[in-house]
């Protein structure tokens, strides 16, 4: 790697215009975080057509910059609210709403968006370092390298997501069943069309991402009988120095929880866990646990450090790989491929200006959002006071608008609302709906690269595990299926042991 | 819970059958040019139905009394959903901007007991904002209807 291309990058990320874009990105990400029932997933989906006609790295900008929005604005509504706008921050409601609570409220969010910047900040040094070499490695794989890392992402939703195995598994087999429906682009043939026209053109993943996450979502908040009852912030540059000057105390959890996030990030299942975990172990490892779930500050930090450091570490096999890290990376993967650009490890090489420009964008985001949340946090809580009877038809009416706008197209607003009605049903039923849109977004790429890797072999598997990188990787893929199936004897033998950390979570990074 | 965990299952299991018909139309075996255009979606359904049929065991043994909705839950649920799906039917005649105007007002009116006055400046100012920002700034079109016609769009 070399500085010149991070400076490169510095130039794109800083020109007038891309920061223009971050300030907007971040404004509307942060307002669709604290919305309940929009998240930083359906938020890029949505906002997606309006950067089609825009150059990619501008577009690519915009799209992580609402990203980090929407991390930032989903611990406001934790704290001030109790409401986690999004998965990742149920862990921050712990202790940040009993803070709010106490009248610490402005102390909790200072602790909040100060630990997200420093745990994105770290995940983004070690993109700067490692992707280069990632891509490196991954410039010399073949197809069945691909179809493992494939493999290795969806059975790490299995082994490690920690709801129903079985359930995972269906949804991952929905999700390459409908991205099969279709054009069949390698033999030309129809499948699973049955002789309807409509049905041709297949399912958009990102209308998907619309209905289940968006939809459904307003379907499952009014159902649960949605009352705001919001404390209020006090927040001024008072408490924000007071609250920076007792922050450094906690180095040790910063550091935990940073590594905890960027591991569980780059691996697909990502943020959710990852701050529940660092959650944990912050309690864990602290002298007062009996203070956490009352306004303990450090369970502030916790959580958020490692949520924003899987947030970022969820776009590095994005970049490097092709493949995605969490359903939001997926939906800016399929951004990608709309650009025009080939997503993958030849992206260093061919367009470094986008890659650089991106690495660097995440550097100015973090900095400009972590400002702007700071001095604009009642505006934003402002947001959750809107009434229901306004809100509803509102974000219904923008999730539509959102997904006609991929194709042009009616039907495709049809799908929205029955995905959504299969995102009410699946999250009741404990169906995970991450890795159904990924399987979705993927599915064309893994069902190539298996067919690939069978030519390569005449017909036989076995080419998986012949090949020493997607040896190993498919090696610790099917450890992964198998945990489900192993776990409970692996329990038994470690008999009266201290169980492990719990993380039954869900996983809709 | 039990009803609906055995019912998704058995929906997702009669449309595993539909895939592995129109895979075994398609041919699973291998072609000409590798495998057939079947192959995949084929072995996808088959460990589809099989992981059904465990969910479909695992509901049965467990039995969770619990209830899917209960009552008070599903009337909000349908209150948004019914008029969502009005919505929808009514992008197709209005178009989007038009059909927006009256969900809004529909819904403020009706479920929120609001006046008609700020009723009726949201419901004509939301739509008109979208319009600008879609149409106009980002050059997005969206399904129209009679009255951007008559407007001239």
């Amino acid at each position: 790697m070399g500085w010149e291309n991070l400076l490169l990058g510095f130039s794109v990320a800083l020109q007038p215009a891309n920061l223009g874009l971050a300030v907007l990105g971040i404004t509307l990400g942060t307002v669709i975080g604290v919305l309940p029932g929009l998240g930083g997933a359906n938020g890029v989906a949505i906002l997606l057509p309006l950067t089609f006609s825009m150059n990619p790295t501008s577009a690519i900008i915009l799209l992580t910059s609402l990203y980090w929005g929407a991390l930032f604005g989903g611990a406001i509504t934790s704290i001030l609210f109790n409401i986690p706008g999004e998965p990742w921050s149920v862990a921050t409601t712990f202790d940040g709403y009993p803070m709010a609570r106490q009248g610490r409220g402005g102390e909790a969010l200072t602790a909040a968006f100060t630990s997200s910047f420093f745990g994105a900040l770290f995940s983004v040094v070690l993109i700067t370092l490692f992707a280069p070499l990632l891509a490196e490695i991954a410039l010399k794989f073949g197809p069945p390298e691909f179809f493992a890392i494939q493999l290795l992402t969806f059975s790490s939703f299995i082994g490690l997501g920690g709801g129903n195995p079985i359930k995972s598994l269906v949804s991952i087999l929905i999700g390459f069943i409908l991205a099969s429906a279709g054009l069949d682009i390698v033999t030309g043939q129809l499948r699973l069309t049955f002789g309807i026209t409509e049905l041709m053109k297949g399912f958009d993943f990102i209308v998907a991402v619309i209905g289940l996450f968006g939809i459904g979502e307003i379907l499952l908040s009014v159902e649960e009988g949605l009352s705001f009852r919001g404390v209020s912030a006090g927040i001024n540059p008072k408490v924000v120095f007071q609250t920076w000057r007792q922050l450094p105390r906690y180095y040790r959890t910063f550091v935990r929880s940073a590594f905890i996030g960027f591991w569980m990030g780059f691996k697909p299942g990502g943020a959710t866990p990852a701050s529940f975990m660092s959650y944990a172990f912050a309690r864990r490892f602290s002298r007062h646990p009996e203070r956490f779930g009352k306004g303990e500050i450090e369970g502030v930090v916790a959580p958020e450090t490692a949520a924003h450091a899987a947030g970022g570490a969820s776009l590095l096999p994005m970049i490097t790989l092709g493949i995605p890290g969490s359903p939001t990376a997926a939906v800016m993967l399929g951004g990608l491929i709309i650009w025009g650009l080939q997503p993958g490890p030849m992206l260093f090489k061919e367009r470094p200006e986008f890659v650089w420009g991106l690495i660097a964008s995440m550097y100015t985001g973090n900095v400009i959002g972590v400002a702007m949340v700071l001095a604009f946090v009642p505006l934003f809580a402002a947001i959750l006071r809107i009434p229901f009877p306004i809100l509803t038809p509102v974000i219904v009416s923008v999730c539509a608008i959102g997904s006609y706008a991929v194709h042009d197209s009616m039907i495709d607003i049809w799908y929205m609302l029955l995905f959504g009605v299969i995102g009410y049903v699946f999250k009741k039923l404990d169906y995970p709906l991450a890795p159904l849109v990924l399987a979705l977004v993927l599915g064309d790429l893994a069902e190539n690269a298996l067919r690939q890797s069978l030519i390569m072999s005449q017909g036989s598997l076995l080419i998986l595990f012949e090949r020493p990188i997607s040896g190993v990787i498919s090696a610790i893929a099917l450890l992964f299926f198998a945990l489900p199936v192993i776990n409970p004897y692996i329990r038994r033998a470690r008999g009266s042991q201290k169980p492990p950390v719990e993380v039954a979570a869900p996983h809709d990074g | 819970m039990r009803t609906a965990d055995l019912t998704t299952a058995l929906v997702l299991m009669a449309g595993g059958l539909l895939v592995i018909w129109d895979s075994l139309r398609l041919g699973i075996g291998w072609g000409t040019d590798g495998p057939q255009s079947g192959f995949f979606p084929f072995w996808l359904a088959v460990l589809l139905l099989a992981s059904c049929v465990a969910i479909a065991g695992q509901a049965w043994r467990r039995a969770d009394g619990r209830p899917f909705v209960t009552r008070e839950q599903l009337r909000p649920v349908l209150t948004t959903l019914l008029p969502s799906l009005g919505f929808v039917v009514l992008v197709q005649w209005t178009g989007l901007y038009v059909a927006t105007a009256i969900f809004l007002g529909f819904y403020m009116r009706w479920i929120g007991g609001y006046r008609w006055v700020p009723v009726i400046v949201l419901a004509v100012l939301f739509p008109v904002f979208t319009f600008l920002v879609f149409e106009k700034w980002f050059l997005v079109p969206m399904p129209k209807g009679p009255l951007e016609t008559w407007l001239g769009y």
